[in-house]
């Protein structure tokens, strides 16, 4: 039997933190932003079954990116704990931040007693009465926790994401626009992306419906708001017409 | 909250293992006192009259929905407890459910049906079938048997838009959990007997879904006219009973306003002959 080394608590951290970095650079990227009427979240992911963005309560959506198995755990955990405080006390006591806290506590000590830290990063994000009342909080591996506004890129090539979408992200953007936005941004993932209906998960919290505002789009819809944004590109808007040509 | 043996503020471990799609499963080993119908109660005791009681609920189908509608009234023996209780509710997207017996224990069945489908759409990403509805309705008015031999009985009516179907479909439940499905019509509650005697005589194949709305609420009229539990329209306060349609466009609750219309029409009627519109002999 042989005697285990030492190794020094740092270096132990930035093992894990590479692992779970390296795990989660793997999969494909997600964005979530805001538009005038809601939170629009965007996946590039083919499957129908496999979702990377959830319902989690009336006003409550999550999205993920890294280990499936991991994140659905975290997400079915979401759920319950939105499900047993709303039926607990009352549905307006369910909040973002409630659950955000609980998944960083939960992410940090997995990060810190485990071996094996989760390779995930997610997003809770809770719809306000407006724009400036949204919530969207980025929960990382480690149990870091984000206050974010505007837009979140995560997953893959986060990086070239979140890049595209700073060059063009403007407040108050109709659905369709921001749609096309976020669109664009995932297809920087590779120099040749190019991403079909078929291939994307779209789903908004949109504050014009009532009681459970977390609708996803079919692919046909999907199709439609794109032709929509890249008809109202063509004819006219100068300024936002004249940026988005030069993106591409 | 209780936690079970996990890092203050860290979720449950309850919430991280593999479990049921079902919410009430989870709560009943997760935090069952939350449950209804798991309390201990005093043998030997019958409260039940003096706790407020839902009357009278009905359901009707026409082509391609139901109608749903339910009084206003509770009481508790002979005093009036409530004038404008609500009995009927949105079960989820595409049903109904609606209560009569103990308030308080229907509303809390109610309550947790709600969560319960919502709960498994959410966890499985799919809908249950109606049937799969109607029998999880069934296990819960079962959870309820013990409570309900010491007095404390609920029944609930369930209805909805079964979508392969296309058709709106009615369940009834016994005390003891039994469900049955029902067909054109059907009334629970202590008015129950004189609705349905009026929904016998109203009900046709082939109505409209306004037309379904008014023998709902002429049904409602003949229960509060011989029952003295079931509350009528309310012209006074404007206080109308509860009418929710089903159908594939989803659950509606008809506004207030376009009740009141209907149900004043239906008091006119009423002032020529006060037995309601009359079928013909043969």
């Amino acid at each position: 039997m042989s005697m285990p080394f030492y190794v020094s608590p740092e270096q132990q951290m930035k093992d894990k933190a590479d692992y779970a970095r390296k795990g989660i650079a793997r999969g494909r990227s997600v964005v979530v932003l805001q538009y005038d009427d809601g939170i629009l979240f965007v996946a590039d992911n083919p499957s129908r079954a496999l979702h990377k963005i959830s319902e989690i309560y009336d006003r409550m959506a999550f999205a993920a990116v890294g280990k499936y198995n991991e994140f659905e755990n975290l997400r079915q955990a979401g759920v319950r704990y939105a499900d047993v405080n709303g039926y607990m006390y009352d549905r307006r006591d369910v909040t973002a931040r409630g659950l955000a806290n609980a998944y960083a506590t939960t992410l940090g000590t997995v990060f810190t007693e485990m071996n094996k830290p989760y390779e995930v990063e997610l997003v809770v994000a809770e719809l306000g009465e407006d724009a400036a009342s949204d919530q969207i909080y980025r929960l990382t591996f480690d149990g870091s926790v984000a206050d974010e506004h505007g837009y979140v890129a995560m997953g893959g090539q986060a990086d070239q994401v979140a890049a595209a979408l700073q060059e063009h992200y403007e407040e108050g953007q109709p659905l369709a626009r921001a749609l096309r936005l976020g669109v664009r941004a995932l297809e920087r993932q590779d120099a040749d992306r190019h991403l079909e209906a078929e291939q994307l998960e779209v789903a908004v919290l949109d504050r014009n419906r009532t009681h459970r505002l977390f609708r996803r789009l079919p692919a046909a819809r999907i199709r439609a708001l794109l032709e929509e944004a890249e008809s109202a590109e063509t004819q006219g808007e100068p300024d936002s017409g004249a940026g988005d040509t030069a993106a591409e | 909250m209780t936690s079970q043996g996990s890092a203050p503020g860290r979720l449950p471990g309850a919430f991280m293992s593999q479990g049921p799609p079902s919410f009430t499963e989870f709560l009943s080993s997760y935090s069952p006192g939350l449950l209804p119908g798991t309390r201990e109660l005093p043998a030997g005791v019958s409260a039940g009259d003096q706790i407020p009681h839902g009357t009278t609920i009905v359901a009707i189908t026409f082509p391609g929905g139901v109608v749903m509608a339910g009084d206003r009234r509770a009481t508790a023996g002979n005093v009036i407890a409530q004038r404008d209780i609500e009995k009927v509710y949105r079960a989820d997207e595409y049903s109904a459910v609606a209560i009569a017996g103990t308030a308080g224990i229907g509303l809390e069945v109610v309550r947790l049906f709600q969560v319960e489908l919502e709960h498994y759409e959410k966890m499985e990403g799919r809908t249950l079938s109606l049937e799969g509805k109607a029998n999880r309705l069934a296990t819960m008015v079962r959870g309820n048997l013990g409570m309900a031999l010491q007095g404390l009985v609920v029944v609930p009516l369930f209805a909805g838009y079964d979508e392969d179907r296309d058709k709106g479909r009615i369940f009834s439940y016994d005390p003891a959990g039994g469900r049955y499905e029902e067909h054109d019509f059907y009334s629970i509650g202590s008015g129950s007997v004189f609705a349905k005697g009026a929904l016998k005589k109203l009900f046709r194949a082939d109505l409209a879904e306004e037309d379904a709305a008014i023998a709902s609420l002429q049904a409602l009229y003949d229960a509060a006219d011989d029952d003295s539990a079931t509350g009528g329209p309310d012209l006074a306060r404007r206080i109308f009973p509860v009418v929710a349609v089903v159908t594939s466009d989803g659950y509606r609750r008809l506004p207030d306003e376009e009740v009141g219309g209907l149900a004043e029409r239906v008091v006119e009627g009423r002032m020529q002959s006060p037995g309601g519109p009359s079928a013909p002999l043969l």
